[in-house]
């Protein structure tokens, strides 16, 4: 055994790997969640440790779902845009603060600007767990009966938000 | 017709650039001194055409041509002239462009420069270059070309991304991709050789000073994007170990283990199969960074919009390209040889441990940017790494490099004792840790990681001046004052020490930055103040400001200290009009000592604005160190000895020559 085929060796290994990296999608993994039923979750506010928010309460309204934390680079990139966003009352944004320290996450917040109507803090990803969250940032609709519609991977940019995210709220509203 | 003219020379180069992949290659296996002939004007050759359709491009941003695809998507009417030249590389197709326009330079340079090599060698490398060369045009040409026509032409465009609108951006890209590009040099050499078989001492000085230009490039290349995202994202950080700067950093890091690893190979004539195994990593690994930012394997802040064919492309051509070179690695290495043999303590031993830390800090880097895509493609969930494993694992890695930063350079070839060098370093070592503690002291908190580190940065310093003065030391047999000796010294080793001086800069300005900066997130309204650090900072008022496409609100902040006004400050937060994505504008007051660091956030509903105010104790020290390292590097290249034609009586007196140490 030549022992000079090591790097090759490992090479190959590597490039099967990215190989079957090309085939999945970072940004756009089909959720088997759409259309089904919002997790139920019951979390504290990350302003008010006291004060809970659970799935029930949204019933019945249409809202944005949105997964952040502060040690996150992307996040910033949308971050803007969804404050643009949170100032035209198309629909309320709740944050998910995932695996975040809470005066980090508040920290954040006072630095960047709060789009969130209210901040789910979920400091172990346990809710991000039940939701399939697995990098942030995480975008989800859900509509009035509690439904998943729509789920994007990685930053918003203005063209999702405009093209897809807007459209579905508004047709999601015009459904009593 | 000028993007079709542009298109038409693209694929002459393509006809060119496969013929001096070819070509001399054959000629070299086959002893034709005519095929070898052709290597050097297709080189020129192919590098004219592709200066031509780089050329064409810019002419089309420049007069507007919104019929073409690329253009449309990366320009606009109002974008103003100095930003439509930039925008030529602002997107994917065009940053490819400018990939294969900087190889050709660099294939260039070394068709020019390489007079007193062998014939059959010179034309292997620029064969080998050629193939590259070939492989990128083969991309641009089959999955993203430039010159694709929009039909009907747009009425404007879609606009150069705001982030990119800014000075420090338009030169980053251009560096960046010189450094990359220049390890392909170095990869050609090693090729060359493992096809020729002639690794030795000589090809390892021949490869020195061109290995050395390409990390040269890429240290400015990386400190100028630090720079540039401290200065225009407004976060006020300078590193966020996302995927791209990682691929930009891995090759870096295996490049500065090739320059070290190369010194040994040329004096020693040891770490041979090591010293081209590297040289093949290094070009792979920046191979490797394009595919991870050009593919979308991983998702990013800088990830170029994605098309699968893209990556698929860029996957096959890196198999081929790092499979083919392993493979003829792993068939020629056996044949190379030791070289000659070393002790424990030694030099030697030093560069070996400093390779392996590098190669191992590399390896950390690689496995943190790959893990989620490890990870998913196994099934295995889906996870992001984010800066605290990179913080961690890398500052443990580094500490032992920067250690031996200290030692390395005072110890002798082939063998040293111990006793000799603790007694040649103890003062150094006494003079680190008591400059580290004071100056702890000094900035008013100390902890234990931030001595740690400072006493590093410190000892560095601090046995170079042991070096110095021994150098400096009349010896038997030398005449001369201080200022002859010093003018003895090769450029090499001044080289090596102006370096590792930018390395203690660095690590001092990290350390200090981390641990004593401050920052607030206040309310402010016109005439409120805050106080940051010492310093008092007022804002004045705040106003509308009209860009050439893009409205701004500008705060003027005065910044003062015990009543004396020291600077007024001018943060923005700018809507740009076409993307309408707002982009914060962070105002700097900046001196050697601080950075006093204001960008606004957000408008609250009664008017007053959020303003982060950040003080941030010799940040500048961070690109200060990256500067010094790369005037390090400018010295080593310029030593005598690389200049070939070399008489024999400008060398050294006897006695100085091989006291050079790189």
């Amino acid at each position: 055994m030549n022992r000079f085929l090591l790097p090759l060796g490992a090479f190959l290994l590597l490039a099967l790997f990215l190989a079957l990296g090309l085939r999945l999608n970072p940004r756009e993994v089909p959720s088997p969640l759409i259309d089904k039923p919002a997790p139920a979750f019951q979390a504290s506010t990350l302003a008010r440790p006291e004060a809970t928010i659970k799935r029930e309460d949204l019933l019945g309204k249409v809202w944005v779902l949105n997964v952040w934390a502060s040690w996150c680079a992307a996040c910033r990139d949308e971050h803007a845009l969804l404050v643009d966003f949170s100032r035209r009352g198309v629909a309320p944004i709740y944050g998910l603060n995932y695996k975040d320290k809470r005066e980090d996450g508040l920290g954040w917040l006072g630095r960047f600007g709060n789009p969130y109507t209210d901040t789910l803090f979920d400091p172990e990803g346990r809710i991000g767990i039940d939701y399939g969250v697995y990098g942030v940032p995480e975008t989800f609709v859900i509509d009035k009966a509690g439904l998943i519609r729509y789920k994007h991977i990685g930053p918003v940019t203005p063209e999702v938000l405009r093209d897809k995210i807007e459209p579905l709220l508004r047709k999601l509203d015009a459904n009593a | 017709m000028i993007p079709e003219l542009g298109q038409v020379l693209l694929l002459l180069a393509l006809a060119v650039a496969l013929i001096q992949g070819v070509l001399p290659l054959a000629g070299a296996q086959r002893g034709r001194a005519d095929w070898m002939a052709l290597a050097r004007p297709s080189a020129y050759l192919q590098c004219l055409l592709v200066l031509a359709a780089f050329a064409c491009l810019t002419s089309a941003f420049v007069r507007h041509d919104f019929s073409v695809l690329y253009v449309a998507s990366n320009s606009n009417s109002l974008l103003p002239l100095p930003y439509r030249i930039a925008a030529v590389w602002g997107g994917h197709e065009g940053s490819l462009l400018l990939w294969v326009l900087m190889l050709n330079v660099w294939t260039v340079a070394v068709a020019r420069f390489s007079r007193s090599l062998p014939n059959v060698f010179v034309a292997r490398i620029l064969a080998v270059l050629g193939l590259v060369a070939a492989g990128f045009l083969l991309f641009m040409l089959v999955t993203s070309n430039p010159f694709d026509r929009l039909l009907p032409a747009a009425a404007d465009g879609r606009d150069l991304n705001p982030l990119l609108q800014d000075p420090g951006m338009v030169a980053h890209p251009p560096m960046l991709y010189m450094g990359y590009v220049g390890f392909s040099v170095a990869y050609a050499f090693a090729i060359a050789a493992l096809i020729g078989g002639n690794l030795d001492a000589t090809w390892a000085r021949w490869t020195r000073p061109w290995t050395t230009a390409a990390w040269i490039f890429l240290t400015f290349g990386i400190g100028l994007g630090s720079w540039w995202a401290y200065n225009e994202l407004g976060w006020g950080g300078w590193w966020f170990w996302d995927p791209v700067e990682n691929a930009s950093f891995m090759p870096w890091l295996v490049g500065t283990a090739l320059i070290h690893s190369l010194a040994v190979t040329e004096k020693r004539g040891s770490f041979k199969v090591w010293t081209v195994l590297l040289a093949i990593m290094a070009f792979s690994l920046s191979l490797l960074g394009t595919f991870l930012v050009r593919s979308g394997v991983l998702s990013s802040v800088h990830a170029f919009a994605t098309d699968p064919r893209r990556g698929l492309f860029i996957l096959i051509f890196l198999v081929l390209v790092i499979g083919a070179s392993l493979l003829l690695f792993s068939w020629r290495a056996p044949s190379v040889g030791l070289g000659q043999r070393f002790g424990l303590l030694s030099k030697e031993t030093s560069l070996l441990v400093n390779n392996m830390l590098l190669a191992v800090a590399c390896g950390a880097v690689l496995l943190g940017t790959l893990y989620p895509l490890f990870l998913d493609a196994m099934g295995m969930g889906k996870i992001s790494v984010g800066p605290p494993y990179f913080d961690t694992v890398f500052t443990l890695i580094m500490a032992p490099l920067l250690m031996l930063m200290g030692i390395g350079p005072l110890m002798r070839w082939k063998e040293d004792e111990l006793s000799g060098l603790a007694r040649r370093l103890r003062w150094a070592l006494v003079l680190a840790i008591g400059a580290a503690l004071l100056t702890s002291w000094a900035a008013g908190r100390i902890a234990p990681a931030t001595t740690g580190a400072l006493a590093l940065a410190y000892w560095i310093i601090a046995s170079m001046g042991v070096d110095l003065l021994e150098r400096l030391r009349p010896r038997g047999g030398m005449s001369g004052g201080v200022v002859g000796r010093m003018r003895l010294l090769p450029r090499a080793m001044v080289g090596m020490w102006i370096a590792h001086l930018g390395v203690a800069l660095f690590a001092f300005g990290v350390a200090m930055v981390k641990t004593y900066e401050t920052e607030r997130d206040v309310k402010m309204t016109a005439d409120a103040s805050t106080e940051v650090a010492g310093y008092r900072f007022r804002m004045v008022s705040v106003s509308d400001v009209q860009g050439p496409n893009y409205v701004a609100a500008q705060a003027l902040i005065e910044v003062s200290r015990d009543g004396q006004l020291l600077a007024t400050l001018r943060p923005e937060k700018r809507i740009y009009k076409v993307q309408s994505n707002p982009m914060t504008e962070a105002a700097v007051d900046s001196n050697l000592l601080r950075d006093l660091y204001i960008s606004m956030g957000e408008r609250l509903d009664n008017g007053d604005w959020i303003v982060r105010v950040q003080h941030k104790p010799f940040i500048n020290w961070i690109w200060l160190g990256c500067l010094v390292m790369m005037g390090g590097g400018l010295l080593a290249t310029s030593d005598r000895r690389y200049r070939s034609r070399q008489t024999r009586s400008a060398e050294l007196p006897a006695g100085m020559a091989g006291e050079g140490t790189r």
